[in-house]
């Protein structure tokens, strides 16, 4: 039964949403974090999705998500001369982290939506298979 | 036994779980960058339904279809978007949600269907009540 087989596509898709979700979440958090080592500074994150194919002649269409891992921002901190802050440098400066809070409210819009997109796809073919279960009845 | 009133539908319902398949793969790759939409024609699986010997002869599990076509004759197509995305994805959600709708519609009509003959066929072999 090929209908199945939307459950694993849909449920790849929504773990690979629901760590984004996560890593909007630490970003979010730690967005205005500061540091007077900019090796120490918090990094805005991303997660980066690739195609998970069923397999190699791919006759079938059916495509989950894969998770290629979390990748940090290469965006350029911001320098603050604050020579009062307690973290600051020998020359009185801190470090600002890159994230960005229009972008990161942006991503979270964009999985949840995504999130309830699959979560739609599920109960349709639920729906559907319960019906065909139940067919002659 | 191989009854035709039912193998009718039972194909297009085959098709239509196929295309739901089709469809929620896209969904599901809303965000993946360059992931390409796909989709099944209905006119291109009732071509292929109707001459049965499109595919090509498998005498071993080794043995691979002509590129893109399922067993039953459809060809998974790559869908032309209307706007181009920075990302190479070429989902488009609205496009994507109303065709996974009616593909629903669809299967449950064909689901409708399939049901009114074994119901019919039921009451025949009960001989009426």
């Amino acid at each position: 039964m090929s209908l199945f087989k939307v459950f694993d596509v849909a449920g790849s898709a929504m773990n690979a949403q629901s760590v984004r979700m996560n890593v909007t979440a630490s970003n979010l958090a730690n967005a205005g974090s500061v540091s007077g080592d900019p090796d120490k500074v918090y990094r805005a994150k991303q997660p980066v999705f690739s195609t998970l194919l069923a397999s190699h002649d791919d006759q079938s269409g059916l495509a989950g998500v894969r998770l290629e891992g979390v990748v940090e921002s290469a965006a350029p901190l911001q320098m603050r001369f604050q020579p009062d802050h307690p973290e600051a440098d020998a020359d009185g400066n801190v470090y600002v982290t890159n994230v960005s809070t229009v972008e990161e409210m942006v991503n979270m819009m964009s999985a949840s939506r995504s999130y309830k997109n699959n979560v739609e796809m599920i109960n349709t073919t639920k729906d559907l298979l319960l019906q065909t279960l139940s067919l002659g009845r | 036994m191989d009854i035709p009133a039912l193998s009718q539908y039972e194909q297009a319902l085959r098709f239509r779980a196929q295309r739901n398949q089709v469809l929620s793969s896209n969904i599901a790759n809303a965000d993946t960058p360059n992931y390409k939409a796909r989709d099944l024609d209905f006119a291109d699986a009732l071509k292929g339904a109707r001459q049965e010997s499109i595919g090509l002869t498998a005498t071993s599990d080794q043995h691979k279809q002509a590129w893109g076509t399922t067993r039953d004759g459809a060809h998974t197509m790559y869908r032309v978007p209307t706007q181009s995305t920075l990302d190479g994805n070429t989902v488009e959600m609205d496009v994507e949600q109303a065709a996974f709708a009616e593909n629903a519609i669809q299967y449950r009509a064909s689901l409708a269907f399939l049901d009114g003959q074994i119901r019919s066929l039921r009451y025949a072999l009960k001989g009426g009540d």
